[in-house]
């Protein structure tokens, strides 16, 4: 029973700690840092959940998202987004593109491990 | 006796309660108060204007040298009263649905506004005037002469009191006749203060006549033995003479101009007329009722040789009645005056108006802008003509010797401005006359009026005796007073016949043989046919069929609903029986006034009688339309205007409004990209102090490891911070620049060491130390900042396998410019727009700058009066800086 999630973060050392907290976890981890290819990087990967970051070089996270629900097979693939803009505008735009859970940074890392706990008993139970 | 002193203080004070009189009147009709100034009394009491000096002291004079002749020229008037008031109608109602200003006004306007008749009838009207001016001149001399005869003091001189009695009335005249500037408006003033003068004149000569019959004869019998036994009485018609002086009086009742601006001009309503037709007449008949009275016994009393045409003041002086002599005195005053200010009111209109505005306005530059000194150009020019009148009557007075009697230089004048008749007639009435007839007919008429009548009576100064006898050049058939050998004739007959026949004739054949321009046509048929097409009285009718006509038509106008409401309002009003409103003449009235609000109302008009069919639908009225549709384009383009203002305000509004939601956009995306900048690093720290904290086990390595991370990332923060507070003391302008000299190399060498020394990455930096002896006065710490930053960035982003950034400089006009070039692949062209603005971090985010570096040396550059740009096409990435040498405050 492997786990995998794929974390799209352009900054190192936000994608450092959150690999260090999903790998105690028992999840395999994997990174990527563009926006541009990110479809085809979550297509290759296949992995149980996505943490996506919304400002990324090349494409926004808003924007992948949206394509990715696009897919048929990527209709309910968990997507947790994360944002370092706060504004409630972002939110809503998250959610009309179909985001699994919204968080704004700085989170705490409790938050982020108990929703991708959450998000991943949601996925397996369904 | 009263002394002329005294004489002088009486006229003066009644030419001061006339002026009050007029003022009064003015004031009160200004009020809109004093209906009664209106009045149909009013309006034929200034008829009688007619009654001048001439009149008053003249009739006697006429009747005690040749009988009842004088009273041919109160039959003239009479009849066209009595009989012609149809025609005085048509005249009335041209002359003010054309508002005309004068009887040259009438006639231009009658054939289509030609300034050359207009010209010649007022120089056919002053030289008319000349002898009439002159012979209220004499009048009020010879009466001031009667008084100063019994003058102890023995002042009094006949040659300069009739220059100072010129001079008053010119000055009188000007004072009343020009204080008014519009024309078009009525005098209630000057009218008023006739009609009073009118009063005035007939009690003076009543009261002479009173005291005469029942204070001398002794009672009415005994004055018609008198009569009876006179030779005034005896019945002595010449046939010829009353013909024609009835006939000139009765013309010359119509074409005098003071006629004119009294019946014609200052009309306030046609009815006036009708009371008038039998009031006037009235007046005329108490003026004469003693004029037989008086001259028969003037002639009993006075010796032989006295003149009768003083009858009336030398009677009552006689007696010793020194005041009734006083009263008619100011009677005779009463006279002249109100027929030189009226007369010198009318002539200065037509000669400003005709001659000396067209000349004023054509030597104006630029034609038609006519700016506002044309009140004091008009006001100066009828001041100016009513002294050069004056002058004229002066002087003709002069030149006629002053002998001649009162009633034959009036006689003269109304043969002269009795040329004017048949073009007046004419065009009232005959549409076939043209412009070419009348000013042939004018010409004609006028010059045999000059040959033949005035300057053969003016004795002897312009025409010699030879001419007056033999004819000129000896030419028996030339001769003025017996033309193409016609002798014996009374000469005034003869002239009248000769000068109006031929002038009627010369008329007539140049009308029939000449075209009329259409707008003569034009004019003609609104002259001739004027009361088909005014205003006055119209009135509606129609059948109830029409009203569904009607109501689309108000539909189409009003629109349904208001028509509709209309519609209903009025059926119920008229009991109701029907849906729609029967067309009764009141209806339609109140339609067309309804409508004429929304269309103008010519066109209202115009629109219900096609579908009444009351009247066709007539030039006039298409006339009047076109005029209201001139108005409405007019009107239309100011609302053009207006609405092109209001569309450049709105845009500009647009403009105004979408800078600043730019400027909100701007506000908002920076507070956007600031909130990110700092969450970011923040996220980190908070992300591995948890991790330090919470993870029990965390090997030494990743302990150290984690610290670095959190301790960089704090650091980060601080320096976005800085840079935040930089700017933003940059851009409010606040910053306070420290001034400094050195040179460039100097400077330049700090950045270059600091620079490297913080940066981990390796860069060589190529500089050429000879040009950069360049002595500086700058805040040089702030341009050092801007070098660092440019060093860094190098140090960041060059990727080149061996970064080279080459420094160069040089000085240009007082400025130092400064390169920096590095070896690099450079910034992608359609980033390089953006690398000057905040958070434009070009191609990720490497190095963890918050994208504000070159932002901030932006506006330092910008403080130190110079410009930075990026360079493209330089192989790598290039900056360029440049300042001036030392700094000006102005460049800031």
């Amino acid at each position: 029973m492997s786990r995998k999630v794929l974390l799209i973060e352009d900054e190192p050392n936000i994608a450092e700690a959150i690999r260090f907290l999903l790998t105690r976890e028992g999840w395999q981890v994997e990174t990527h840092s563009e926006g541009t290819d990110a479809i085809e990087v979550i297509q290759g990967a296949q992995p149980d959940l996505v943490i996506l970051d919304v400002m990324l070089p090349g494409k926004s996270g808003m924007d992948i998202l949206r394509d990715l629900r696009e897919l048929d097979d990527m209709r309910s693939l968990p997507v947790l987004m994360l944002t370092a803009r706060g504004q409630s505008r972002d939110r809503e735009m998250a959610e009309n593109a179909g985001v699994s859970r919204f968080m704004t940074k700085p989170f705490s890392n409790a938050e982020v491990l108990t929703a991708v706990r959450d998000l991943h008993a949601q996925a397996t139970q369904s | 006796m009263a002394t002329l002193n005294v004489l002088i203080l009486v006229c003066l004070g009644y030419v001061v309660l006339l002026f009050g009189v007029a003022f009064a009147a003015d004031r009160l009709a200004a009020a809109g108060k004093g209906a009664w100034l209106r009045s149909p009394l009013i309006y034929t009491l200034s008829l009688s204007i007619y009654c001048t000096a001439w009149t008053f002291y003249g009739a006697v004079g006429n009747a005690a040298r040749s009988g009842l002749e004088f009273v041919t020229i109160y039959l003239g008037p009479t009849l066209v009263m009595i009989s012609w008031w149809w025609g005085l109608r048509k005249l009335v109602r041209v002359g003010r649905s054309q508002r005309v200003t004068s009887i040259a006004d009438l006639i231009s306007s009658r054939y289509g506004k030609s300034n050359t008749l207009a010209i010649g009838v007022t120089i056919l009207a002053v030289l008319g005037g000349t002898p009439y001016i002159a012979l209220q001149l004499q009048s009020i001399t010879l009466s001031f002469s009667i008084f100063a005869e019994a003058d102890p003091t023995g002042l009094y001189r006949e040659g300069s009191s009739v220059f100072w009695v010129a001079a008053g009335l010119a000055v009188f005249a000007i004072l009343f006749g020009t204080r008014n500037l519009d024309a078009n408006e009525r005098h209630h003033g000057v009218v008023t203060a006739i009609a009073v003068e009118s009063v005035v004149k007939l009690f003076a000569l009543l009261a002479v006549g009173i005291f005469v019959v029942w204070g001398i004869a002794g009672g009415v019998e005994p004055m018609m033995d008198r009569i009876d036994a006179s030779e005034i009485g005896q019945w002595n018609v010449d046939a010829g003479r009353w013909t024609t002086f009835v006939f000139l009086s009765a013309a010359a009742f119509v074409c005098l101009p003071r006629m004119f601006q009294v019946m014609v001009v200052e009309n306030a309503d046609e009815a006036h007329l009708r009371t008038a037709a039998w009031a006037f007449p009235l007046y005329l008949l108490l003026m004469s009722l003693f004029v037989v009275p008086i001259a028969v016994v003037g002639l009993d009393l006075l010796p032989d040789g006295s003149n009768p045409d003083l009858f009336v003041l030398t009677v009552p002086l006689s007696q010793g009645n020194e005041w009734l002599a006083m009263l008619s005195f100011i009677g005779g005053f009463s006279s002249a005056t109100s027929m030189v200010i009226v007369t010198a009111m009318a002539l200065s209109t037509m000669v400003s108006n005709h001659v000396v505005m067209p000349i004023w306005l054509s030597t104006q530059e630029g034609g038609g802008s006519v700016s506002g000194d044309v009140r004091n150009v008009v006001l100066m020019a009828r001041r100016v003509s009513i002294a050069v009148i004056m002058a004229f009557g002066y002087y003709y007075y002069r030149l006629s010797g002053g002998g001649a009697a009162l009633a034959s230089i009036g006689l003269v004048a109304f043969a002269g401005i009795s040329q004017i008749l048949p073009a007046l007639v004419g065009g009232l009435f005959w549409r076939g006359a043209t412009r070419t007839g009348a000013l042939v007919g004018l010409t004609t008429g006028f010059l045999l009026w000059i040959y033949t009548l005035l300057l053969p009576g003016m004795g002897g100064v312009l025409m010699t005796d030879s001419v007056l006898q033999h004819g000129p050049f000896g030419l028996g058939w030339l001769r003025p007073q017996a033309l193409f050998g016609i002798e014996g004739m009374d000469p005034m007959v003869h002239a009248v016949m000769w000068s109006l026949s031929l002038n009627t004739m010369a008329f007539c054949v140049a009308s029939l043989l000449s075209f009329p321009s259409p707008l003569e046509r034009l004019q003609g048929a609104q002259f001739v046919n004027v009361f088909d097409h005014s205003v006055a009285p119209r009135g509606w009718s129609g059948s109830v069929a029409q009203s569904e006509d009607l109501m689309i038509m108000t539909q189409r106008i009003l629109g349904a609903g208001p028509a509709q409401e209309f519609f209903q309002a009025e059926a119920q009003q008229q009991g109701g029986r029907t849906r729609l409103p029967e067309p009764t003449p009141v209806f339609l009235e109140r339609l067309e006034r309804e409508l004429s609000g929304s269309v103008g109302a010519a066109t209202a008009h115009a629109m219900i009688g096609q579908i009444v069919g009351g009247s066709s639908v007539s030039v006039e009225d298409l006339l009047a339309v076109a005029d209201e549709s001139a108005q409405l384009l007019e009107y239309s383009s100011q609302l053009e205007v207006k609405s092109a203002e209001l569309s450049r305000t709105a845009r500009q509004l647009r403009e105004a409004n979408t800078k600043l939601t730019q400027i909100s956009e701007q506000k908002d995306s920076f507070l956007s990209q600031v909130s990110h900048e700092l969450r970011t690093p923040m996220t980190s720290i908070r992300a591995f102090s948890e991790i330090m904290r919470d993870t029990d086990g965390l090997s030494v390595q990743e302990q150290t490891r984690y610290a670095a991370i959190i301790h960089d990332e704090a650091l980060r923060l601080t320096r976005l911070l800085d840079d935040l507070l930089d700017l933003s003391v940059l851009e409010s302008g606040r910053v306070s620049l420290n001034m400094g000299g050195d040179t460039l190399r100097s400077v330049l060498d700090r950045a270059v060491s600091s620079a490297l020394a913080g940066g981990s990455h390796t860069l060589t930096v190529r500089r050429s130390i000879a040009s950069e002896r360049l002595p500086l006065h700058t805040d040089l710490d702030r341009l050092g900042q801007v070098f660092i930053n440019l060093i860094t960035n190098a140090q960041k982003y060059c990727d080149a396998d061996e970064p080279v950034l080459t420094i160069s400089a040089h000085d240009v006009g007082g400025q130092v410019v400064v390169d920096f070039t590095d070896n690099g692949s450079g910034i992608p062209p359609e980033a390089q727009s953006m690398v000057f603005e905040k958070f434009a971090r070009i191609g990720g985010d490497k190095a963890g700058g918050a994208g504000l570096g070159l932002a901030i040396c932006r506006e330092i550059i910008q403080r130190l009066g110079g410009e930075i740009t990026y360079l493209p096409g330089q192989g790598g990435a290039a900056f360029r800086v440049r300042v001036p040498l030392a700094y000006r405050q102005a460049a800031q």
